[in-house]
């Protein structure tokens, strides 16, 4: 009886051996080593998303030609967009994109990190766990919903408390001068931090958990307080994962189209302040396209994209030297 | 381990695999009945795409007309007025619907004689955030245009107060909104601008994207809407229809004619009529600021455009019958949706239009 199970089973496996052989792809049979077939596997996975990013790339550049070859570089530093005339300049757009983001970073990165802590470090397991749930249902709200919310919400408040608070306390300063209409630059970062909150959060929460206990058992042996543990240890430990965390943040706050379009005011300007309407390049590309009649106008609008992908690339590559000396310089440290 | 794991694979890829191959064969039985049983109409789709101004009239039109010709299915899809141009041009719709007439350049882009058959028509409204009115405010075309220039900067200005003297304006700054994304509703208003104002007329123009002098931007009919309604003092143009349903303000303006008239289903439709004369023979018109003493003078019209040498069979045959039904019996379900219908005089011509498809092109 054990006998008869035993072939039974060198069956099965030959029949396994056999099926691959015989009914597997031509190239495949005889093919025994999975290892190698796993690998490339993966190479041709990991080759798709390059070959992906050039064929988008070289889309854009065939898409924006007429664009490229019309206005050349002054299309960068051109303030001017006028569809009507057909002259085309992206500057405002630029502007808009970077300064958007860098509030929208100022705001939600000391609190995503501050958050990230209090989670790890000093939060009951209850609510560590609560909250923690919480911050990632921000990530899961549909734009429109936060653009409309910021239109009818945060607007009106920005309009009638933040923007009088900070035209009286920090008035001398040209970025907080002038009427507020509610909608502007300034309620676009507002309106962006608490989109990329939970990124940074959520992210920086698992970098900062994943720290070894005893490097805090350590800190604290030796006299350290809470305060002290947590910066000179926990957080220079977690460097690399919390930047890599702002990249991913960064990367949403320059993309980010619908919300930004709902609250920014969508003029194309750059002014100095923060209370003023301004344009980002996803906001024209997804205002504009639809209607965008002539070819030369439908280029330039294609070339806001190929620049907004120039933008990403560089500030994406900025953030990561950045983060890479902070690193390093942390290693050093220690 | 592995040849386990590798059998499984593949059993799941032979699964799908076969799966693939049983479900070819469904979808074609699945459309045989179809065809055999309507074999001698056939069943038509016909597809459209264009504006989004046009797409709730649409939508009635294709289902009443669907109880009335089972047969025809229209599928329209509202991407634009622009984009119903650009896909007429590449032929993957039958009919575009679009709110600006083609240009010139568009027109020789389609190669083939492309036609324009208006189908209905609507007001753009200047509606505002001011409490406490007595009743709307009254809007000579100096003052809309030096509003929307940024001359004119409070209510309180005497290019709006001499034209309502019987109520007090107030020293409110004015705010204007704007539309931020390409639309059929800013070219309609910057077209009744460059009408009226030659320092708009030089220093705008007409398009359905600006450079706008003065003003913030708000995507779409709810953007604008919404800003204005957060935003005292604020002015911005919403279409009419939009502004009924969400029962917001709205001011009169004064026509050619000197009467200050409020926008209503009729008044679009007696500027139509009141403008016939100077409507050119291809029937890309633009009737704002129209003579029309009882007309109310920025209305736009959405036109279908369709080509001339549409190849004949079923798919002509049901699109002429859909145009045509629309042109009649389906002007009588504008009014409850709060379009205008066309003009009696402006049907006919647009039915000759609709008559010299094939025609030409034989």
């Amino acid at each position: 009886m054990a006998a008869n199970l035993d072939a039974i089973r060198a069956q099965t496996q030959m029949l396994g051996q056999r099926t691959l052989r015989r009914w597997g792809p031509p190239a495949l049979q005889g093919w025994t080593n999975l290892d190698a077939l796993f690998r490339k596997a993966c190479t041709v996975f990991g080759l798709a998303i390059v070959g992906l990013l050039v064929f988008i790339v070289a889309e854009l550049v065939r898409g924006s030609a007429p664009s490229l070859l019309r206005f050349g570089s002054s299309f960068v530093v051109d303030k001017l967009w006028d569809p009507v005339t057909e002259r085309f300049g992206a500057a405002t757009f630029i502007y808009g994109t970077v300064v958007s983001s860098a509030i929208a970073l100022l705001i939600a990165v000391p609190l995503g990190v501050g958050v990230a802590i209090f989670l790890v470090e000093m939060a009951p397991r209850q609510v560590s766990v609560t909250v923690g749930f919480l911050v990632e249902l921000l990530a899961a709200i549909p734009s429109i919903v936060y653009g409309l919310w910021g239109l009818f919400v945060l607007a009106p408040i920005v309009r009638d408390h933040l923007a009088p608070a900070l035209r009286a306390t920090l008035g001398f300063i040209p970025l907080f001068s002038g009427p507020s209409f509610g909608v502007g630059m300034l309620t676009a970062g507002l309106i962006l931090s608490i989109m990329i909150l939970p990124f940074i959060a959520a992210v920086s929460r698992d970098v900062l958990a994943a720290v070894p206990q005893a490097q805090r058992e350590g800190s604290l042996a030796v006299g350290a307080t809470k305060w002290e543990t947590i910066w000179q240890v926990v957080i220079p430990y977690g460097r690399a994962g919390i930047g890599g965390a702002i990249i991913l943040a960064l990367g949403r706050a320059l993309g980010e189209t619908m919300a930004a379009t709902m609250v920014i005011g969508n003029t194309p300007q750059i002014a100095a302040s923060l209370f003023q309407p301004g344009y980002t390049m996803a906001s024209v590309i997804a205002n504009e396209y639809s209607e965008a009649s002539g070819p030369l106008y439908l280029s330039a609008l294609t070339e806001v994209g190929l620049l907004l992908f120039v933008v990403t690339f560089a500030v994406n590559g900025c953030a990561r030297v950045l983060i890479w000396r902070m690193a390093r310089g942390a290693g050093r440290h220690e | 381990m592995h040849r386990l794991t590798t059998l499984l694979l593949w059993s799941l890829a032979f699964a799908l695999g076969v799966g693939c191959k049983q479900s070819s064969p469904t979808a074609t039985s699945n459309e045989g009945p179809q065809a055999a049983q309507a074999a001698p109409a056939g069943p038509v789709t016909l597809n459209g795409a264009g504006s989004t101004f046009v797409y709730p009239m649409m939508s009635r039109w294709s289902s009443e007309y669907q109880k009335l010709a089972p047969e025809v299915q229209v599928n329209y899809q509202s991407i634009g007025s622009g984009g119903g141009i650009r896909q007429l041009i590449a032929h993957t719709v039958q009919f575009g619907a679009t709110d600006a007439p083609m240009t010139d350049d568009q027109l020789k882009e389609a190669k083939s004689p492309v036609l324009h058959v208006p189908l209905v028509m609507g007001a753009v409204v200047a509606t505002y955030n001011l409490p406490d009115l007595p009743h709307a405010i009254r809007f000579s075309p100096e003052a809309l245009a030096g509003i929307f220039l940024g001359e004119i900067t409070t209510w309180n200005d005497s290019k709006i107060a001499s034209a309502n003297s019987d109520m007090k304006l107030p020293a409110t700054p004015i705010v204007v909104v704007h539309r931020s994304d390409g639309s059929g509703t800013t070219f309609v208003w910057a077209d009744y601008l460059s009408k009226v104002s030659p320092a708009w007329k030089t220093k705008v123009g007409a398009a359905t994207s600006l450079n706008w002098p003065v003003g913030i931007g708000g995507k779409g009919n709810e953007g604008v809407s919404g800003t204005v309604r957060q935003t005292p003092g604020a002015i911005g143009y919403v279409e009419m229809t939009y502004a009924i349903q969400n029962k917001m303000p709205f001011g009169q303006v004064k026509n050619q004619a000197g009467n200050f008239v409020e926008p209503t289903i009729d008044s679009v439709t007696a500027a139509a009529a009141g403008a016939l004369s100077t409507i050119p023979d291809d029937l890309r018109y633009s009737i704002t600021n129209s003579p029309a003493p009882n007309g109310y003078p920025i209305c736009g019209t959405v036109w279908a455009v369709v080509y001339q040498d549409t190849p004949p069979g079923p798919a002509r045959k049901a699109l002429v019958g859909f145009l045509k039904w629309v042109l009649h019996e389906g002007q009588k379900f504008c009014g409850p949706l709060d379009y205008s219908p066309l003009p009696a005089d402006l049907v006919q011509r647009a039915d000759a239009k609709l008559e010299s498809i094939g025609v030409a092109a034989k």
